[in-house]
């Protein structure tokens, strides 16, 4: 591990990283000549077969088996839809390689787009990206007036264009069949599968989608060859026969109470602790950790005593969380209350829920009123079970709902009760101590001002 | 100007609601798709850059422009909270994050504060129409938290001091035309 060399933010400390120049003088897009040239699009997605990539926007689908669902003999077009709407919260390296090394995402895209014979790509970037605009916009540019793109792309007769399809602001759109309905043109909502894109997907094309970072690796094993890419990170299980091992470098993002937050490239596998401690700086004030989200929001908590978790596919899944998600790290110190956690997470997903299930409709609103209540000092201990109750029905895992974000919104939940009951259990015994029965909800929390959370729990009968 | 009555300035322009730059903006985006349906979330966007908001008789017009019924315009509009129907935005929206990341370093405490001195809540606009207050969830920057987004511009680790100048520089700009 020590002789890991980061590639994916190997350029970005360069200056103008984000310019064709720089990228160009940094050995950019020849392996984009290279692949075009001495490799037919079989070959490619064969590369990236055994090199084991597992895509990084938060499922881990294998890439090269993904790629292999589409019709062998379709007339096309068939279509790219590249996942740059990023807003699981915790996570935002997507965004810092489309600011700083856009090139390095374009030429794993056009590589991919080779791969799977598609000749539209589109990207599919959250709004609240600017910068991030800007800088693709002009790297799309410059990619087309250099021959990387456009009609009979560096004289080989490949086509490919390219354009950017500017997100509203709703976390949905990131689920890639939602992604697929806001391009064109319809609410977000998830569709239910099968068929799965790659046989019936963006305008009923065969469609891929692929994760921005997914796609930058892509590049790198195209350049250093698949057995390089399995050289990084965890093989299989060899107990686990469904476990195809989690290969190549990932980039993981700290945030919440640590000394130096930021986005780090590291092997898959590294011990969560590894990334707090020596890459974010420690927690923050010299405290300690009182929990951790590994992944994004929506893979749930580690406890303090679980942090050597293995920062792979099946290292958090193993310590009852959803998974490895997007690799954003969240960490809450000793003094955070769990509640807060929970108030916050149950927030998020009541407000994302896109509506169409019931379960997930219905299920996440009830969840934000109980904790709300809870919160207000009005909550009770069979809250706590109600709560799990409602967590253990929603989403595709107990198959009550048509896309993860049900998933997404049970496991904090799940988490927070299970591994910190006690904390809560305190909570609610010292903010109700009469046991107010009342399962009246309180005036929605979220448009209350802090101080005035004093009045709230005066009891209602 | 008060919201209302630019609101109604725009509306009253009847038919010629959009500029015609504003069409051709949207036309230009016709190439890139088999079908205009998929234009709507990019004219949307143009709309409300040039209006404000999408009024009502706004998605009419854009209806004849793409050719296909109002009410699969509004549909989609309605989905996505990121448009307003019915008065302008303020010259600057300021988004300020409350999502995990941002709770844990004091961004809720930040929204508080602008509700007190703005004295709107979210999702609403000052009555000068300067500012519209938000509150986001993750704007994928906590490596800043807590984060704070106006317009176009992503201001890092903010505070209630950082906030407070930033807006009062704000409050002296000139305040015509949008954002
Ligand atoms: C609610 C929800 C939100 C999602 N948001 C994103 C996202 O913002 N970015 C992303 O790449 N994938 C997101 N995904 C995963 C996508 O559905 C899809 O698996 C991914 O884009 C595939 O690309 P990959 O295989 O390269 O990871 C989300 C999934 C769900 C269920
Ligand atoms: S699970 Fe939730 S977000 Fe997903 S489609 Fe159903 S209602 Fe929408
Ligand atoms: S949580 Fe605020 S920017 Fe991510």
């Amino acid at each position: 591990m020590e002789s890991f060399e980061p590639v994916l933010l190997a350029n970005i400390q360069k200056p103008d990283s984000h310019t064709l120049r720089a990228y160009e003088a940094s050995g950019g897009y020849a392996t984009l000549r290279r692949v075009l040239k001495e490799l037919s699009p079989a070959e490619v997605v064969e590369e990236v077969r055994i090199s084991g990539l597992r895509g990084r926007g938060g499922a881990g689908f294998p890439t090269g088996l993904k790629w292999s669902f589409l019709p062998a003999d379709h007339p096309g077009p068939i279509y790219f839809c590249v996942n740059a709407d990023e807003s699981e919260p915790g996570t935002f390296c997507n965004r810092i390689l489309l600011e700083l090394d856009p090139h390095q995402v374009l030429e794993g895209t056009i590589i991919s787009a080779y791969a799977t014979r598609a000749t539209t790509a589109y990207v599919y970037l959250r709004y609240e990206y600017p910068l991030a605009y800007r800088r693709l916009s002009e790297a799309i540019r410059e990619a087309y007036q250099a021959g990387y793109l456009g009609k009979n792309i560096l004289g080989t007769g490949l086509d490919l264009d390219m354009y950017i399809h500017r997100g509203a602001g709703a976390y949905i759109c990131g689920e890639e069949t939602g992604l697929i309905e806001s391009i064109e043109g319809k609410r977000a909502w998830p569709r239910t599968k099968p068929p799965f894109p790659a046989v019936e997907g963006l305008f009923r094309k065969p469609t891929v989608v692929n994760n921005v970072e997914t796609l930058a690796c892509v590049r790198h094993i195209m350049e250093r060859g698949a057995e390089w890419f399995r050289s990084i990170g965890v093989p299989p299980d060899p107990n686990d026969p469904r476990d195809p091992g989690s290969f190549g470098p990932k980039l993981f993002c700290v945030s919440g109470h640590v000394n130096r937050p930021g986005c780090f490239e590291a092997p898959l596998g590294i011990p969560c602790r590894r990334l707090i401690e020596e890459y974010a700086g420690g927690v923050r004030g010299g405290r300690r950790a009182k929990a951790v989200v590994p992944g994004g929001l929506s893979t749930g908590l580690l406890s303090a005593d679980e942090l050597d978790t293995p920062m792979d596919f099946a290292g958090p899944i193993k310590a009852g969380c959803l998974g490895l998600g997007t690799g954003g790290v969240i960490v809450l110190d000793e003094t955070y209350p769990i509640i807060d956690f929970l108030h916050n997470s149950c927030r998020f997903f009541a407000h994302e829920s896109c509506g169409q299930c019931t379960p997930c409709r219905e299920g996440t609103a009830w969840a934000l009123q109980i904790v709300e209540r809870i919160k207000a000092g009005r909550g009770r201990l069979v809250d706590l079970d109600l709560l799990l109750e409602i967590a253990d029905n929603i989403g595709i895992i107990p198959g009550t709902t048509i896309c993860g974000l049900a998933d997404g919104a049970a496991w904090p939940i799940k988490t927070a009760i299970r591994k910190f009951r006690g904390e809560l259990e305190d909570y609610i015994k010292r903010t109700n101590p009469k046991g107010w029965r009342s399962t009246r909800p309180v005036p929605a929390f979220s448009l209350e001002k802090t101080d005035q959370a004093n009045s709230m729990r005066t009891p209602v009968a | 100007m008060s919201q209302e009555s630019k609101a109604q300035t725009v509306e009253g322009r009847g038919g010629a609601l959009l500029p015609p730059e504003v069409i051709a903006s949207i036309r230009e985006y016709f190439p890139r798709y088999p079908n205009t349906r998929a234009v709507v979330l990019p004219a949307l966007h143009l709309i409300q850059e040039a209006l404000g908001y999408v009024p009502k008789s706004a998605v009419l017009e854009l209806a004849n422009v793409l050719g296909i019924p109002a009410s699969d315009i509004e549909d989609t509009l309605s989905f996505y909270q990121f448009f307003k129907q019915d008065r302008p935005l303020g010259k600057y929206r300021i988004w300020v994050c409350r999502s995990l990341s941002c709770a844990l370093c004091g961004g809720e405490n930040l929204l508080d504060y602008l509700r007190e001195r703005l004295n709107i809540e979210p999702g609403e606009t000052t009555a000068d129409g300067r500012f519209t207050l938000e509150a986001a969830e993750c704007l994928g920057a906590c490596e800043y938290a807590p984060a704070v987004l106006i317009n176009e511009t992503l201001y890092p680790t903010m505070t209630r001091e950082k906030l407070e100048s930033v807006l009062d520089e704000l409050s002296k700009q000139d305040i015509n035309g949008h954002g």
